[in-house]
């Protein structure tokens, strides 16, 4: 899947990108299971064509997109981005796709809509982890909508130039690289328009631990431990020290405004 | 069978397969088969099989009653050094890997993650196990004390649990934790039901 280079300011990150094979085996998508080796074990069942995501909720031009469809509407670009776990390990990935905001802008959000939510798909049959009950499914994720239309908040259908592995989140799936990465979710089936605060999955899980906005803080920390460092896989070694977490995972000059004025230990 | 049980062959033995997980860890970390992670790998695994060696280490005493097979006795003490050395491993793994050997940061994690307080208090209780379990100690300590400090075991192996548990409450994965416990719960129910048996009434 090409993907031509992005222009957005702040999208191509200098680090050196995590190898293939690491990013593609060490996931967290509870859907098909708990383990970060499972969903490469498990996610071969998961369908992937046909696909289509459900536009709804506050806006003008509501409808179900197919796939082909909203891989046609506007042009791929690849964009190179740290991503930052919240367990305190972090990755650099070569992303294919566009940003969310085109796809905002062309079915037309009502003047109400403040809040974007994901819906992630949720099938028994096909992902195992989803008769466990480790979340509440569908697994539910949420941005305001100043956020989902950043430049940066990308919609990808691909990484390292190929189509999205399906432990990666295929078909498509967000990523928004300032944010720990539960909130990127992954193989979307749904995108409602709300003027409500959508409760995420985690959010509902335990509160204390997991906020609606989850930004990449290094001086705010999990209440049970610290984010101010983390592991690069791939590329620190067993006895290298961890490097420094950055704030807003190294893009605050893009996003910080978005933050102004809030007090980011209450919004966490 | 009972009789081999008695032989130096069937304690080497035992020694051999109890160093047989730390060969493999060893094997992987040479090999880079640790997976993307391997420092997260080698604590879960090292902390792993501590657990599982307290529970081999708590099954002797039952087992030899229900059997009447006083024979395997004599492997305590080996089962005993072995989660021992498991746990010194696990927690070696954590300070090397995880806190850069920094005293700062350790006593800073500690205050954040109270897990890391039970794990070390665990470890420490091992630690005093460890460093009376030789022959000359009871008779230092004199036998009833001995087995008095060695009764901890039990401590450690409530607390053990209590550290898993809270560790893996972050992502509230329960089911293995709950494998452990009842196991563990099992061996020391054995031990308290015995007790209550033997008082007479």
């Amino acid at each position: 899947l090409p993907g031509a280079a992005s222009a957005v300011v702040g999208a191509n990150v200098m680090d050196k990108p995590t190898p293939y094979k690491d990013a593609s085996s060490y996931n967290n998508f509870y859907e098909f299971g708990t383990d970060k080796s499972d969903p490469v074990k498990y996610a071969h069942t998961l369908k992937t064509q046909p696909w289509a995501v459900e536009i709804e909720g506050l806006v003008k031009k509501p409808g179900r997109y197919g796939l082909e469809d909203l891989m046609k509407l506007s042009p791929m670009e690849e964009r190179i981005y740290r991503l930052r776990c919240v367990e305190g390990w972090s990755m650099v990935i070569p992303w294919v796709g566009y940003s969310l905001g085109d796809l905002i802008k062309r079915v037309e959000p009502q003047g109400s809509a403040k809040f974007v939510e994901f819906i992630t798909q949720a099938d028994e049959k096909t992902m195992p982890g989803v008769r466990g009950g480790a979340l509440d499914w569908p697994y539910v994720e949420g941005l305001r909508m100043d956020e989902a239309l950043h430049p940066l908040t990308l919609l990808a259908f691909g990484m390292y130039g190929e189509v999205l592995p399906k432990q990666n989140g295929a078909p498509v799936r967000l990523v928004v690289p300032w944010k720990y990465g539960f909130k990127s979710s992954k193989s979307i089936v749904k995108i409602r328009f709300t003027d409500k605060q959508p409760r995420s999955s985690w959010e509902k899980a335990a509160p204390q631990e997991y906020g609606f906005y989850s930004n990449v803080n290094p001086n705010v920390d999990h209440p049970r431990w610290s984010q101010a460092t983390e592991r690069r896989i791939g590329e620190d070694g067993l006895l290298a020290k961890k490097r420094k977490t950055l704030m807003f995972n190294g893009y605050e000059t893009q996003v910080g405004q978005l933050y102004a004025g809030m007090d980011l230990k209450k919004f966490f | 069978m009972r009789s081999w049980l008695r032989t130096r062959t069937a304690w080497w033995a035992l020694l051999a397969i109890g160093l047989l997980p730390l060969a493999w860890l060893l094997w992987r970390t040479l090999a880079d088969q640790l997976g993307a992670n391997p420092a997260e790998t080698l604590i879960r695994a090292t902390g792993d099989w501590a657990l599982r060696a307290l529970c081999i280490t708590l099954a002797v005493t039952p087992l030899r009653t229900v059997l009447g097979w006083p024979e395997l006795a004599r492997f305590r003490r080996l089962l005993g050094l072995l989660t021992f050395g498991y746990a010194a491993l696990h927690l070696l793994c954590y300070a090397v890997f995880d806190m850069g050997l920094d005293g700062g940061d350790i006593a800073r994690d500690i205050a954040k993650r109270p897990f890391i307080l039970v794990g070390f208090s665990a470890f420490v209780l091992l630690l005093a196990l460890a460093a009376t379990s030789f022959n000359r100690a009871i008779r230092w300590l004199g036998a009833a004390r001995w087995q008095v400090l060695h009764r901890a075991v039990y401590a450690v192996a409530v607390l053990a649990v209590l550290h898993f548990w809270w560790m893996r409450s972050g992502k509230r994965l329960y089911g293995e934790v709950l494998i452990y416990a009842l196991i563990l719960a099992a061996l020391l129910s054995w031990r308290v039901l015995r007790r209550l048996k033997q008082r007479p009434a």
